[in-house]
């Protein structure tokens, strides 16, 4: 997209170098991106660039952030990167959480409820599904994994191509070893967030594709009920990753729900 | 030369058919092909081979276990190790062995490894494995902490065993307060540990740096000869020669009357269509942070159907041709298996000698021949090599008890 100018850096965090890509002006809106790490740039990334300032960090382990061995937790992710904007001085920003991102966006918002002006979590994982189960990556290939966050398969393949680089199955292999590392057990959910959440007085809203394949909407339900101020949008004909299938119908929702100032 | 008999304990009366139609015999193939019925008879079947193993001579019965397979029925291994402490006599109870990380409790393994070794009244070879890819996903356990778990699991066990109790434990993935099992082995001072293992450098390294003796299951005279050199390297490096006694090895041998009766049996060995596991499926046994980081390239290839199996896979005639499969009666048995033992020198030989659907009166013709007429011809081909093994060469049981380190390395072992 014309005019979105991105800034590549690398921070020190705890004990680590953290990559963060940041780029526009206004609010300050926190992306986090999904447990199969994230390309640097995305259409989506660039929508909500042209109306704030956008911050993407590759979480640490994944991408181009190095990975902590020490970290054993999605909750020392949160830690992290409330860190990280302490560091920064940003305060109250936006937190958009994609998938496994939305994990993390619940959990700091968990920890800090004041400090906080909207969360999305867009089919978010870290609540145990009232009904059905969270996608299970260890027994799922690389691409099928992939490629079951889309409902249309062209999608993915203008995101990744129709045939993946091995570069990009190494690093969704690279990708999913911290995810095994920090989210084995229970898997990909945390037993304590939902009792954690009652605090966030800030607006919550929920966005699930009504397709999704790796995340079961009844968790959307569970965020709902632990949240005071949530919504749900479900958009239709999409998969798990509405970020990469649906950028600009999510980042209208997200333009909308945060504000246009 | 320690000799042992060893089978897989094939889960012979699987559908092959449904294994076929649903593309894997691994982890999620259903347990609905499991017949519990066959699986009683075959269960036994297994205690008859091994009680005449034991009957004929054999020095070892080396046991393993796998998960929601049909090639393997040991889901315990220390089960039939315990079985065999109270029912044989003489052999020796050679466990290669007990998946270390799989344990989320290694304090009570090495309690059972304790009261197997004195019932069986000092028999005992615990080796330990880091089980396969699969097994940890069959047994929920992380395989991105495979290795560390491995090696944390290892030096609780042999602490449990060795340091006087009450003491504590906290390490990164093991937290125990109080470690005093009132079971400890024995023979002191503590059971041998051998450690079997097919293409990981690290698990060779360890080994070796351990001075414990590794296992080469099933590999080529070349590869073998590599892993023999590796292993040098690091002994040298630690300040010990190592020699047979460091030296194991297991091959596929099966073994009749008849030639021809033979070669259809050995056939068996390729039962599992493919590699001995059966139909892998690559996501499920190289699960992410289980491989070394130098492997991912290609086992994440593999994985996308990009690459071949680094593992290999190759056919009943090659195997055969690089003598990976021997066949026949005694006397061509004991030929190609000299060959084996003048070019790789080990101290430590384990035949598998039946496996998929081979008969129970073949599988016992089998074993009879190993022990009377095989076993003791290779005795004497030992003997003129002066391949010892460890408890012939009464080789340390750890580094630390070494009593002919190098200076430099005697203190980097004291440490």
């Amino acid at each position: 997209m014309a005019g979105v100018d991105w800034t590549d850096s690398t921070r020190d965090a705890a004990g680590i170098k953290l990559h963060v890509s940041r780029a526009g002006r206004g609010r300050p809106v926190v992306v986090l991106h999904h447990e199969t790490g994230t390309l640097d740039r995305l259409p989506f990334y660039d929508e909500l660039a042209q109306r704030y300032d956008v911050l993407v960090p590759h979480h640490p382990g994944y991408s181009r952030s190095q990975r902590p061995e020490w970290m054993r937790s999605v909750r020392d992710i949160a830690v992290l990167y409330r860190g990280l904007l302490s560091e920064l001085g940003l305060e109250k920003a936006a937190l958009v959480g994609l998938g496994f991102g939305g994990w993390i966006a619940a959990e700091m918002a968990s920890m800090a409820p004041a400090d906080l002006s909207h969360l999305v979590l867009v089919g978010a994982m870290g609540i145990k599904p009232p009904v059905g189960d969270i996608l299970d990556l260890a027994i799922t290939g690389y691409l099928d994994y992939a490629r079951a966050g889309f409902h249309d398969q062209k999608a993915f393949d203008r995101v990744y191509g129709a045939e993946p680089s091995n570069d990009q199955l190494e690093m969704w292999d690279v990708c999913r070893e911290m995810s095994f590392r920090i989210a084995w057990k229970p898997y990909m959910y945390s037993q304590t967030l939902p009792h954690l959440l009652g605090a966030v007085r800030a607006p919550a809203l929920l966005v699930w594709g009504d397709e999704d394949k790796v995340v079961p909407q009844s968790a959307a339900k569970r965020y709902a009920a632990a949240l005071t101020q949530a919504r749900l949008e479900i958009v239709k004909g999409c998969g798990h990753c509405v970020d990469m299938e649906q950028p600009e119908t999510l980042a209208k929702l997200v333009t909308d729900f945060i504000g246009r100032e | 030369m320690h000799l042992m008999y060893f089978t897989e304990q094939p889960m012979s009366a699987y559908s092959e058919q449904a294994g076929r139609d649903f593309g894997a015999t691994a982890l999620m193939f259903s347990n609905k092909h499991f017949d519990p019925v066959a699986g009683s008879r075959l269960y036994n079947n297994y205690i008859e081979q091994y009680m005449l193993a034991e009957e004929v001579g054999i020095d070892g019965i080396m046991l393993n276990e796998h998960h929601n397979a049909p090639f393997c029925m040991q889901a315990k291994a220390n089960i039939f190790a315990a079985i065999l402490a109270g029912m044989t006599k003489k052999t020796k109870i050679v466990l290669l062995g007990n998946p270390l990380p799989l344990a989320e409790n290694p304090v009570r393994l090495a309690e059972e490894l304790a009261m197997i070794d004195m019932i069986s009244k000092g028999r005992l070879v615990s080796g330990f494995v880091r089980g396969g890819g699969q097994e940890q996903l069959a047994t929920g356990v992380n395989p991105a902490f495979n290795r560390e778990r491995f090696e944390e699991a290892h030096e609780l066990v042999v602490r449990a065993w060795t340091q006087t109790g009450p003491f504590r434990f906290e390490g990164t993935h093991y937290q125990h307060r109080v470690v005093n099992p009132w079971a400890v082995p024995l023979q002191k001072p503590y059971p041998r540990v051998w450690i079997p293992g097919v293409i990981s450098k690290e698990t060779i390294i360890w080994a070796a740096e351990q001075r414990y003796p590794y296992i080469a299951l099933n590999t080529s005279i070349e590869q073998t000869k590599k892993i023999w050199e590796l292993y040098d390297s690091v002994a040298q490096r630690m300040g010990y020669e190592s020699g047979p006694e460091n030296r194991g090895y297991l091959i596929q041998v099966h073994i009749s009357d008849s030639d021809d009766k033979a070669r259809e049996n050995a056939k068996q060995f390729r039962w599992m269509q493919g590699e001995f596991t059966g139909l892998a499926h690559p996501v499920w046994s190289t699960p992410s942070g289980y491989g070394s980081p130098t492997n991912r390239r290609a086992f994440v290839e593999f994985a996308a159907g990009r690459a071949i199996n680094p593992r290999g896979n190759t056919t009943f005639e090659q195997q055969v041709e690089d003598l990976r499969i021997i066949y026949g009666t005694p006397d061509t048995v004991v030929k190609k298996l000299k060959l084996i033992l003048e070019q790789t020198r080990p101290g430590i030989l384990a035949l598998w000698g039946n496996d998929g659907r081979v008969s129970q009166e073949d599988s016992l013709t089998c074993i009879r021949l190993m022990g009377q007429e095989v076993f003791p011809a290779i005795r004497e081909i030992a003997k003129s090599l002066d391949l010892k093994s460890p408890f012939e060469a009464d080789a340390p049981v750890h580094l630390k008890y070494s009593t002919d380190l190098k200076p430099a390395a005697k203190a980097a072992a004291a440490e």
